[in-house]
C-alpha cells in the first residue's frame, strides 16, 4: 500500500486537487474536466505513432549501433545527430521523454540525449519558421543563437555535474 | 504545423512497421508489445499532468498571461513572466501570437524573450515524467539551468534589439 502511494503521489495529488476544485466550484471543474478530454484525445494521437517507433527501435536497433552513433566515444558526430535529430522533431518535450529513455536503454552519451531533448524544445526549425511570423526575423534569429549555444551548455554541464555512480544508476534505470 | 508532423510521424510509423513486419513477424509482434507495455507504464503519469494541466488552463488563461505580462516590468516582471512559463503548458503557437501582441502594445522585449524561454524550456508539470525517465539529478538540473539561462538569454536579446 505504502508502495502504491510512493508510486503513485503525483497522480493522487492531482486528483485530489480536481476533487476540491469539484466540491467548491462545480462549473470550474467541469470546464478543467473538458480541456482534460480533449488534450487526453490529442495526446493519445500525437503518442501513438511515437509509442509505435520505440518499440521498433527496441527490437531493431543494436546496442553497439546506437554507441557508435551516439554514444560516449561519438565525439562530434553524435553531436550532429542528436542537435538534428532536435531540430527537425516538432512534438511537445513530454512526449519525446519517453524516446529520450529508449535512447539512454540503448547506450547514447547522456549529454547526446540532453541536446536531442533541448533543441527540439527551443531550436526546431518548425518553431522558428512560426516565430518569425510573429515575432518577426530579428527575435528569432537572435534567440535561435543564444539559444544555440544555451543548449550545448546545458548537456554539457549537466553531464559534467553526474558522477559515474550516477551516469550508472541512470543506464541502469533505463534497462 | 505540429500536427503536420504528427501526421508525417504516422506515415514514418506506418511505413517502419510495414518494414518489419515484412522482415520478422516475431520481432515486429515483440516491439508492439513492448510499445503497450511501456505505454501502460507511463499512463498514469500522464494522466496527472493531463488533469493538471487541465485545472492550470482554467486559472491561467491567455487573458490572464497577457494581463500579467502587459502590466508587470522591470526585474520583478521578469521573474513573475519566468515562472508563468515554467508552470504552464500553452503551446507556442498559441504564445506567439499573444507574445506578438503584447510586443506590440508596448511590453518589455525582455519579459516576453523569458516568458518564451521558460516556456519551452522548462517545464515545472512534467517534471515527475522527467525524473522518471532521466533521474532527479539530471531532471532538476536541467531544469534549473534552463531557468537561469533564460534570464540570461532575454537580457543579451533586450540589449541587442534595443
Amino acid at each position: 500500500m505504502k508502495k502504491l502511494i510512493g508510486k503513485y503521489w503525483f497522480l493522487i495529488a492531482v486528483v485530489a486537487a480536481n476533487l476540491l476544485v469539484l466540491i467548491y466550484n462545480p462549473q470550474l471543474e467541469m470546464k478543467a474536466l473538458n480541456f482534460t478530454g480533449k488534450n487526453f484525445l490529442n495526446f493519445l494521437f500525437m503518442l501513438t505513432p511515437i509509442f509505435i517507433c520505440i518499440g521498433l527501435m527496441d527490437v531493431w536497433i543494436e546496442r553497439d549501433m546506437m554507441i557508435k552513433i551516439m554514444g560516449e566515444k561519438s565525439g562530434l558526430k553524435g553531436v550532429l545527430v542528436a542537435l538534428m535529430l532536435g531540430m527537425i522533431t516538432a512534438v511537445p518535450l513530454y512526449a519525446l521523454l519517453p524516446v529520450a529513455g529508449v535512447l539512454l536503454k540503448k547506450g547514447s552519451r547522456i549529454s547526446n540525449i540532453l541536446i536531442f531533448l533541448c533543441a527540439s524544445a527551443s531550436i526546431r526549425i518548425p518553431l522558428l519558421l512560426f516565430e518569425i511570423s510573429s515575432l518577426g526575423w530579428k527575435f528569432t534569429f537572435v534567440r535561435f543563437g543564444l539559444n544555440f549555444v544555451v543548449v550545448l551548455l546545458i548537456a554539457f554541464m549537466v553531464e559534467k555535474l553526474l558522477s559515474e555512480a550516477d551516469k550508472k544508476a541512470m543506464y541502469d534505470n533505463a534497462d | 504545423m505540429d500536427s503536420i508532423f504528427t501526421y508525417f510521424l504516422y506515415g514514418l510509423a506506418a511505413i517502419l512497421l510495414a518494414l518489419s513486419f515484412f522482415k520478422d513477424r516475431k520481432k515486429t509482434i515483440l516491439s508492439l508489445k513492448k510499445s503497450l507495455k511501456m505505454f501502460i507504464t507511463v499512463l498514469p503519469q500522464f494522466i496527472a499532468i493531463l488533469l493538471l494541466v487541465g485545472l492550470l488552463l482554467v486559472v491561467i488563461t491567455p487573458e490572464t498571461i497577457q494581463r500579467i505580462i502587459g502590466t508587470e516590468s522591470g526585474f520583478l516582471g521578469m521573474v513573475i513572466t519566468s515562472l508563468l512559463g515554467a508552470v504552464t503548458l500553452v503551446p507556442v503557437i498559441i504564445a506567439f501570437p499573444i507574445a506578438a501582441e503584447l510586443l506590440s502594445n508596448g511590453a518589455g522585449i525582455t519579459q516576453i524573450a523569458v516568458f518564451i524561454s521558460t516556456l519551452t524550456m522548462v517545464g515545472f508539470v512534467t517534471l515527475p515524467i522527467e525524473i522518471k525517465y532521466l533521474g532527479r539529478k539530471v531532471a532538476l538540473s536541467r531544469n534549473i539551468l534552463a531557468y537561469l539561462f533564460a534570464f540570461v538569454t532575454a537580457f543579451i536579446i533586450g540589449v541587442v534589439l534595443t
